[in-house]
């Protein structure tokens, strides 16, 4: 199945979850955050919480700016 | 003199609050930072895989300055919004400074978004920190959703020209209960210093400081200022008049 990554589609596996997304992008351990479908996924709920075919996750941290 | 900045509650004893954008690496960052003697600095929420991605987190957890998320970039209500919700997530704090600009040339503020994330943000949970224009009555409006401060630009994002209109700024300052935090346009220290004395609680800066030609230099000026322009107004100025007043006694 397919799913928009950070703005680029991706083949996932069925099943995948959130989590698993969010170490496919190399995220840091700390201070990310989670929408999937323009809602925010806690962090306790990334392992359970499966992205379906055409999801649109994003995955955010802080960086320099403002 | 104990004279500490108060916003939703938490004591600041700097006036100046910063921005990370602009630097050109984190060393350079570090050093403007410590010598701004700020509390709080903003930082922007990004995708993982931008480019652009640093430590910055580390160092300000580092330095023990308080993280102010903001949600630059944002150009409608909902936007900011779920920036927001994942800045929370992400950083375990519920302050935020909301940015909701219209374009990209001018990088105004929309009064219409931004009321309206104010408002749901709030209602969230959220010590909001709005980034407005110099309308005193829009900010009047904002304060009175519960926004815990109004931040008024001087000029717009970046362009260094100051405050262009002042008597808006003291129209703010006057009649807002919460601190007014003068953010945006800010070119050099006498700006920063007279957005102190017209009333302002603090200023808010990136720029200035991160593109300056010595931006560590330049940190140390805006503390300075911002001290300086504090104390001014506290001091009380004197009345401007259109004559002369002899200082010495007469013969």
């Amino acid at each position: 199945m397919k799913a928009k990554v950070n703005g680029t589609f991706r083949d996932l596996a069925d099943g995948t979850s959130v989590a698993a997304v969010v170490a496919l992008v190399g995220a840091p351990a700390q201070g990310v955050a989670v929408a999937l479908d323009g809602a925010v996924v806690p962090k306790a709920l990334w392992e359970k919480t499966i992205v379906p075919d055409g999801g649109v996750v994003e995955v955010l941290t802080a960086v320099q700016g403002g | 003199m104990d004279d500490p900045l108060i916003i939703a509650g938490k004591e600041f004893r700097s006036r100046l609050i910063t921005g990370t954008g602009g630097a050109a690496n984190l060393s350079v960052l570090e050093r403007a930072l410590v010598a701004s003697g700020t509390e709080l600095t903003t930082v922007a929420m990004r995708r993982v895989d931008a480019a652009g991605q640093t430590g910055v987190l580390e160092l300000l957890r580092r330095l023990g300055i308080e993280v102010l998320p903001n949600t630059a970039g944002c150009r409608t209500s909902a936007e900011a919004v779920l920036t927001a919700q994942l800045a929370r997530e992400a950083l375990e704090t519920n302050w935020v400074k909301l940015e909701v600009v219209h374009d990209e040339e001018t990088l105004l503020p929309d009064p219409v978004e931004l009321l309206d994330a104010a408002e749901r943000l709030v209602n969230d949970g959220f010590v909001v920190l709005p980034y407005t224009n110099d309308d005193p009555v829009l900010a009047l409006k904002l304060q009175d959703i519960g926004c815990a401060t109004v931040m008024p630009l001087g000029s717009p994002i970046g362009t260094g020209l100051g405050i262009r209109n002042p008597h808006n700024i003291e129209l703010i300052t006057a009649r807002a209960t919460v601190p007014v935090v003068l953010d945006a346009g800010i070119g050099t220290a006498s700006d920063a210093a007279l957005a102190m004395e017209l009333g302002c609680s603090a200023v808010l800066l990136a720029t200035a400081v991160t593109r300056a030609d010595n931006p560590e230099l330049m940190g140390a000026a805006m503390r300075c200022a911002v001290e300086g322009g504090r104390l001014a107004k506290l001091a009380g100025r004197i009345p401007q008049r259109f004559w002369a007043q002899a200082s010495s006694p007469g013969l």
